[in-house]
């Protein structure tokens, strides 16, 4: 597509020179998986690498709380295998490595809001919390304690400095398949200043290949999708172990399943079981598919609606978080992805408040309430925020 | 302590139980051992089992005492600063339907043993106190505490894991009735270390197997680590009293400086090495608090600098609550997390401890000027890090 005003009219000239000095020590935060134990390999050559593990949650916690835990989980340490993997990297190439506990921080800033979330009736993003305040919050802070001035990740995005503009900018990886930049929108000029994606110009194939050259233990290790603290996936299990946890009682214990037009179809158990967009298991069977619409915390009501209800033209944004500009100019033009698999749609960004109303081209199905809305001109992050409702 | 052991990692193999001369030599060894480990807590060598280990001695005299004990109901009284090998053994009875009283410490450290002394019960089987504490340092007043259990009738267990081999012990003039100890805490090998059981006190076996009748702990013995036990004993006994008062000065010059060069910091427990020719705390250790960081973070960036040390215990630390033993001397969670512990060993010089300092004292400088919890005023100045 083309943009009315580009933020950047060509690439700029921009900071060639490594984020830190050769001979410096760089941390580098690793997960146990190729890509992370890769960019290691890779720094070990012009620098003093120190290996740093988050342990973030223990498995035990929700095992006990919740009898119907998957049986691999019961008595095991959120991650110990992979822990062991890390350190098995580090002593393969022969670096310092340490375990560092953030269960604290973690559950604070990453595992409440991802149950209160669900209990209001959105669909949250833990990735990017996590980003925001525990991998570039205090694994960043204690990289700099320990005398880094970057941390190196195994993200596939790119940094780069705008010398002319003094700014950092993030741009899509050049593996556009493995683009992670959509989780990374919420990173400020400071944590983007100090931070390392080496992956971000490589293809994922290149990097297996590199894993195998550096002999690596963990070159042929698949890869996880689920969230980190979920391992089996069932979000809506752990949401009921864990206030089980806290001694709570269920704060949702179901409503009513809605029409559009406010014909009560039937009952659900709990609004965390639904997203918007879904079509499965809504129990309820008339002729046409159904999909859920909106999830009203405060009816506790499940609206359900046919395809075409699900389409919206606004997509309203708060607690935005600018990269490339220091704040947008109205009308700008953009591309506006609502969730990590959604291809950019065109739209244009009116700034309102302390937030943005996104008004797309073309009406765009399943705007959730909870995930991120980040704003793109072709690979460069513009900026982006939280979605918090939809209109049109 | 190698020279010992190596014999019987190499030709010396004989099982110590074989009726051939090469098992006969091979108990005699450990005969040898058990003998050596006797001279150093002033018992009589037939009063000493080898165990894997401090928790194993640990569970033991606790398991041991409480079950052999036929009272119908039965209670044991302990501290909120011991070894979790005592915690957890005592939450195990009361699984099994035993009750258990956990003693506060003061702020300083102690139990004291007025509270002992009014927490007994008609139904008391066994009082287990730790000598010095893990993490602190700090000695209980074990003699005070005997005799209340003697008059009570009551037997008395010590986990004296972090005092023997670094200063001089009794287990007579300490009155106690078991005595835990490790080999790895004075220059022995791991997993293995021992259990003083006075004459005349049964306890029920923990482990069951062959070996002797009569014997609380079977297995075939670990003949080389047993040596390697004997000798560090033996030399133990050679070197204290004297590394004792050696460590004690260096540790206390080190507790002086950083607490003169640093801001903010002080000593967890007591600050008092003697009192009455007795040893208050152990002489090699000090655990100090830094207020604004986490300890953890220190650690890292210490270890970096070639300076090896560790929060609260080894076998704590990764755990998210901060220290059982800080938070009972009534440390706020923030505090406890910004404490670290520093041991002095025998080959520990003054040199490296003025190098300790030296590193120190930057390194906590630039924690701080990077935490958030630092209040905004000082600690402006951020020193660069080159690592070892």
């Amino acid at each position: 597509m083309s943009f009315k005003e580009l933020v950047l009219q060509d690439d700029p000239t921009c900071a060639t020179e490594l984020p830190a000095r050769r001979g410096t020590l760089v941390v580098v935060a690793m997960s146990g998986g190729v890509d992370s134990s890769t960019v290691a390999a890779l720094l070990t050559r012009d620098h003093d690498v120190v290996g740093l593990t988050m342990q973030l949650w223990d498995q035990r916690r929700m095992a006990q709380a919740d009898p119907c835990a998957p049986k691999a989980v019961h008595g095991r340490c959120c991650s110990t295998g992979d822990v062991y993997d890390a350190r098995r990297v580090a002593e393969h190439l022969d670096f310092p490595f340490y375990v560092v506990n953030f269960q604290r921080q973690f559950e604070e800033t990453v595992v409440r809001p991802f149950v209160s979330e669900y209990l209001e009736g959105r669909t949250p993003i833990p990735c990017t919390h996590c980003n925001n305040h525990v991998k570039f919050g205090e694994l960043l802070r204690l990289a700099r304690q320990i005398g880094a001035d970057v941390l190196a990740t195994g993200h596939y995005a790119r940094v780069e400095f705008d010398a002319e503009r003094g700014r950092y900018l993030l741009r899509k990886a050049v593996d556009e398949t493995r683009d992670q930049s959509y989780f990374l929108w919420g990173l400020s000029q400071d944590q983007l200043g100090r931070s390392w994606f080496p992956l971000g110009s490589l293809r994922k194939p290149e990097v297996r290949e590199l894993a195998r050259q550096f002999a690596l233990p963990v070159a042929e290790k698949p890869e996880s999708h689920e969230i980190c603290f979920v391992p089996d996936g069932n979000y809506a299990r752990f949401l009921e172990a864990y206030q089980q946890d806290q001694g709570a009682q269920p704060a949702d214990s179901g409503g009513e399943v809605v029409s559009t037009d406010g014909k009560v179809l039937g009952q659900h158990g709990g609004l965390y079981h639904y997203t918007v967009g879904q079509r499965k298991g809504l129990g309820v069977a008339v002729g046409n598919p159904l999909y859920v619409i909106s999830l009203d915390p405060a009816s506790r009501r499940v609206v359900v609606g046919d395809g075409d209800a699900l389409l919206s033209r606004t997509c309203f944004v708060r607690d935005t978080n600018w990269i490339a500009v220091e704040t947008p100019s109205g009308g700008l033009l953009v591309e506006a992805k609502i969730r990590h698999q959604h291809p950019p749609a065109p739209a244009t960004l009116f700034v309102e408040g302390n937030g943005v109303r996104v008004e797309f081209d073309t009406p765009q199905r399943a705007v959730t309430p909870g995930q991120a809305a980040v704003f793109y001109q072709r690979d460069l992050v513009i900026g982006g925020g939280w979605i918090s409702g939809a209109g049109g | 302590m190698l020279e010992a052991m190596l014999p019987f990692l190499r030709e010396e193999y004989g099982n110590a139980s074989s009726i051939h001369r090469l098992g006969q030599r091979a108990r005699a060894a450990v005969e040898r051992a058990r003998a050596q480990v006797a001279a150093l807590i002033h018992c009589e060598p037939g009063e000493i089992v080898f165990t894997s280990g401090g928790t194993e001695s640990d569970n033991l005299a606790i398991l041991g005492a409480v079950r052999a004990s036929s009272l119908p109901r039965k209670h044991v009284i302990t501290s909120a600063i011991e070894h979790h090998a005592v915690l957890r053994a005592c939450q195990a009875l009361e699984r099994e339907g035993v009750a258990v009283t956990v003693l506060p410490v003061n702020s300083q450290g102690f139990v004291e043993p007025e509270q002992v002394r009014q927490a007994l019960r008609p139904e008391t089987v066994l009082i287990s106190i730790m000598h010095a504490n893990n993490e602190i340092g700090t000695m209980q007043p074990l003699r005070e505490i005997s005799s209340i259990a003697k008059e009570a009738g009551v037997l008395f267990h010590t986990d004296a894991v972090q005092s023997t081999g670094k200063i001089p012990v009794d287990v007579k003039r300490l009155g106690v009735d078991l005595f835990s100890l490790s080999a790895h805490k004075f220059y022995g090998s791991k997993g293995i270390g021992a259990l003083y059981i006075r004459q005349g006190v049964t306890l029920q076996p923990v482990l069951f197997g062959g070996h002797r009748e009569m014997d609380p702990r079977p297995g075939t013995e670990n003949v080389a680590a047993i040596v390697g036990l004997g000798a560090a004993a033996q030399l133990a006994v050679e070197s204290l009293p004297l590394q004792s008062q050696r460590l004690a000065v260096l540790r206390d010059h080190l507790e002086e400086r950083i607490l003169e060069r640093i801001e903010d910091t002080g000593v967890n427990g007591t600050r008092v090495s003697m009192r009455d020719g007795e040893f208050l705390r152990v002489p090699n250790t000090t655990n100090l608090y830094f207020d604004f960081i986490e300890g953890e973070a220190l650690v890292i960036a210490l270890d970096l600098q070639g300076i090896a040390c560790s929060t609260g215990s080894a076998c704590t630390s990764g755990a998210v609550e901060p220290s059982h033993v800080l938070t009972a001397l009534g440390l706020p969670p923030e505090r406890a997390r910004a404490s670290i512990r520093f041991s002095l060993g025998k080959q520990t010089t003054d040199a490296e401890v003025d190098i300790l300092l030296r590193t120190l004292l930057p390194a906590v400088e630039r924690l701080r000027a990077l935490s958030p919890r630092t209040p905004a005023k000082a600690h402006a100045h951020l020193p660069e890090v080159r690592i070892l």
